[in-house]
C-alpha cells in the first residue's frame, strides 16, 4: 500500500520561475491497484512519480510505502522497493553494456554489491527464459549491447528489468510516449501481462486517454498538482473517453488528446 | 644510418616509458572512458606517488612498502576529488583542478620532509645506493631486471586484476554509473559511492605510475605530472583509434591504452631525433590530442545531415521489428 500524505513541491522557489508543481497531494494506492494517471502538461504527474522515486524530496508531506516512511530515503536506497520505466527509452538502460549485464544490474537491485560475479551462468538461464516471454528474440542476443536495440525493444527490456525482482510498486512514467503507435501498443500489452501475472501495484502516467481508460482498475486525473478525479471499479470499466470529457467538464480537451 | 641505429637504440627507453605511462593511461581510461568523469587530479597525483615512494625509500622503507604507500596516497587524492564532487557538489573538472592545485603544495612538502625549510621541488634517488625496481640504467640489459620486462609483468598483472574487478558486482555497478547514472540509481546503485571509488582506483594507478617513473628516471620532481592528463588521454585515444575495431574484450581495451602510450613515446622519440626541441613537445601533444578529440565530433556532424532525411524510414523499420 502506498500513501501520499499532503505532499507539496515547489521548484525554483523565490525566483521569477517559481512553480508550484505539487499542491497538497494526497493519494492512497491499495495493494494490486493498477492506477492510470492523466492530466495536462504541468499537472504534476511526472513530479509525483519522481517524488515517490526519490529523485528529489518533497517540501512537505510524507510518502509511506507498506508502512515504511520513505520520504527521506535517498533514491538508490528506496530503489529496492520500486520498479521504474521512464519516458525516454535511453534512460532506463545502460547502452554500452550488454543485455544480460543490464538484467544482472536489475537482478541485484536492493542487494549489497560486493565482489561476487557480475553475472552468473545460472542467472543467464533465468534471463533467457524471461527474455523469451517478451517475444522479441532478445534471448538470442544476450551479450549484444543495449545501444543496438530499437526504442521499443529497450522499453520492453526496461520493463523486464523493473519487474525482474518483484517491486512493491511499479512506476511507469509515460513509458510508451516516445514510441510509434504500433510499438507503444505492444509495450502496453506487455505491461498489462506482467502487471497482472505478478499482481503488481502500479502507477502509470500517460498522455493517452484511451490507454488510461483501457488499462488498469482505477484512473485518476491530476490538475495543478493535486488529484481532481478518481474513478475505480465498475464505473471505471464502463468509462469512455466521451464520458470522461463530459462528466468532468474538461474544457481544454485538446490539451489532453493531442499528445 | 646513424639516425636509424640511434633510433633503434632509443627504443627500449621509449617502450619502458610507454609502459609506465600506460599504467597511468589505464587510470585515465577508468575515469574518462568508464566513469565519464574528466579527472584532472592526475597531474598532481602522479607526482604525489613519486614523491611518497622516493621519500620513503630514502628513509629506509622497503621498496614494496614504499610503493604501496604511494598507491595509498593516490587513493586518498582520488578520495578528495570524489568528495569535492559528491559531497560539496563541485563540477567534475573543477573538483579535479582543486585537488591538483592543493597537491602541488602537498608534493613540495612531501619531498621536503625533514629538510630545514620543509619544502623541496626535486628529490633524487640513486640506483647505486637503493634497491630500485626499475631504472633507466638497465634499459639495455638482457636480464630479468630490465625495466621493459618488469613493467610488462606489472601491466599484465594490473590488467588481469582490473579485468577481474570490473566483472564483479561492484565493478559492474561502476560501469553502469558511467554509462547511465539515472539507470544506476533506479537499480539501487549509490552513484556517489561508485564515482568516488572509481576516482580512487584511477588515482591509485596514476600514483603507482608516478612511483615507477621516479625510480626509472632516478628522481621525483614537482613538475613531472604537468600535462599528465593530456599524455594519458593521448594514449587512450591512440589506442582506441587503432584497436577499437579489433579489441572488444575489456582486458584488451585496457591493453590498447597501454599500447597507445607506447606508440606515443615511440613517436615522441622519432620527432625528437628528427630535431624537435623537447620544449615544444607539450605543444605537439596538445595539438595531437585536440585533433583526435575533434575527429569524432566532425564525423558525427557530417553524418547527421543524411541521417535526418533517413529517419522516418528507420521508424517504419522499428514497427516491423
Amino acid at each position: 500500500m502506498l500513501e501520499l500524505n499532503g505532499l507539496y513541491k515547489t521548484f525554483n522557489r523565490g525566483t521569477a520561475n517559481e512553480k508550484r508543481a505539487i499542491d497538497g497531494l494526497t493519494l492512497t494506492l491499495e495493494d494490486g491497484d493498477f492506477v492510470t494517471v492523466i492530466g495536462g502538461n504541468g499537472a504534476g504527474k511526472s513530479t509525483t512519480l519522481n517524488l515517490i522515486a526519490g529523485v528529489f524530496p518533497p517540501d512537505q508531506g510524507s510518502i509511506v510505502l507498506n508502512g515504511r516512511d520513505i520520504t527521506n530515503l535517498p533514491e538508490h536506497r528506496r530503489a529496492k522497493y520500486l520498479g521504474r520505466v521512464f519516458q525516454d527509452p535511453m534512460m532506463g538502460t545502460a547502452a554500452t553494456m550488454g543485455i544480460e549485464e543490464n538484467l544482472a544490474l536489475a537482478y541485484r537491485r536492493g542487494r549489497r554489491r560486493g565482489l561476487r560475479p557480475g553475472v552468473t551462468n545460472r542467472e543467464r538461464e533465468v534471463y533467457r527464459e524471461k527474455l523469451a516471454t517478451l517475444g522479441l528474440g532478445l534471448e538470442n542476443r544476450m551479450t549484444s549491447k543495449v545501444g543496438l536495440l530499437s526504442g521499443g525493444q529497450r522499453q520492453a527490456l526496461t520493463l523486464l528489468m523493473a519487474t525482474l525482482k518483484k517491486p512493491e510498486l511499479l512506476l511507469l512514467d509515460e513509458h510508451t510516449a516516445a514510441l510509434d503507435p504500433k510499438t507503444a501498443d505492444k509495450v502496453l500489452k506487455l505491461t498489462e501481462e506482467i502487471v497482472s501475472r505478478e499482481k503488481l501495484t502500479t502507477l502509470m502516467v500517460t498522455h493517452n486517454m484511451r490507454n488510461a481508460i483501457e488499462y488498469g482498475n482505477r484512473i485518476i486525473m491530476m490538475d495543478a498538482g493535486r488529484v481532481v478525479v478518481d474513478i475505480r471499479g465498475e464505473e471505471k470499466k464502463n468509462l469512455t473517453v466521451k464520458d470522461l470529457l463530459e462528466k468532468f467538464n474538461i474544457e481544454n480537451d485538446r490539451m489532453l488528446l493531442s499528445e | 644510418m646513424t639516425f636509424l641505429t640511434g633510433l633503434l637504440n632509443s627504443m627500449p627507453g621509449a617502450i619502458s616509458q610507454g609502459l609506465i605511462w600506460g599504467i597511468m593511461a589505464i587510470g585515465v581510461y577508468i575515469t574518462y572512458k568508464i566513469l565519464d568523469f574528466p579527472d584532472l587530479t592526475v597531474d598532481g597525483s602522479l607526482c604525489t606517488g613519486a614523491a611518497v615512494c622516493v621519500l620513503l625509500t630514502l628513509n629506509g622503507t622497503p621498496m614494496w612498502l614504499a610503493m604501496l604507500c604511494a598507491v595509498i596516497a593516490g587513493l586518498l587524492a582520488g578520495l578528495i576529488t570524489g568528495l569535492f564532487h559528491t559531497v560539496c557538489g563541485i563540477p567534475d573538472i573543477l573538483a579535479g583542478i582543486l585537488t591538483q592545485l592543493a597537491l602541488y603544495s602537498i608534493n613540495l612538502r612531501i619531498m621536503g620532509w625533514g629538510t630545514d625549510n620543509g619544502s623541496k621541488a626535486n628529490l633524487p634517488i640513486s640506483v647505486d645506493k637503493y634497491d630500485l625496481l626499475v631504472s633507466a640504467r638497465h634499459v639495455q640489459a638482457p636480464a630479468l631486471h630490465n625495466p621493459m620486462f618488469v613493467l610488462a609483468v606489472f601491466v599484465v598483472l594490473l590488467i588481469a586484476l582490473l579485468y577481474w574487478f570490473f566483472g564483479r558486482e561492484l565493478g559492474s555497478a561502476l560501469r553502469a554509473t558511467g554509462a547511465n547514472g539515472n539507470m544506476a540509481r533506479a537499480q539501487g546503485i549509490n552513484t556517489n559511492f561508485t564515482k568516488v571509488l572509481g576516482l580512487m582506483i584511477s588515482n591509485g594507478l596514476v600514483a603507482l605510475a608516478g612511483a615507477l617513473l621516479a625510480q626509472y628516471q632516478g628522481f621525483s620532481d614537482i613538475n613531472m605530472g604537468r600535462g599528465a592528463i593530456v599524455v594519458g588521454l593521448a594514449a587512450v585515444i591512440i589506442g582506441e583509434v587503432i584497436f577499437s575495431k579489433i579489441f572488444r574484450n575489456f582486458a584488451l581495451k585496457l591493453l590498447s591504452a597501454v599500447i597507445g602510450a607506447i606508440i606515443y613515446y615511440v613517436v615522441i622519440q622519432i620527432v625528437l631525433r628528427l630535431g624537435m626541441s623537447t620544449d615544444d613537445l607539450k605543444l605537439l601533444t596538445a595539438l595531437v590530442v585536440a585533433l583526435f578529440l575533434a575527429i569524432p565530433f566532425w564525423k558525427s556532424k557530417l553524418a547527421r545531415r543524411p541521417a535526418a532525411a533517413a529517419a522516418p524510414a528507420k521508424k517504419e523499420a522499428d514497427v516491423d521489428a
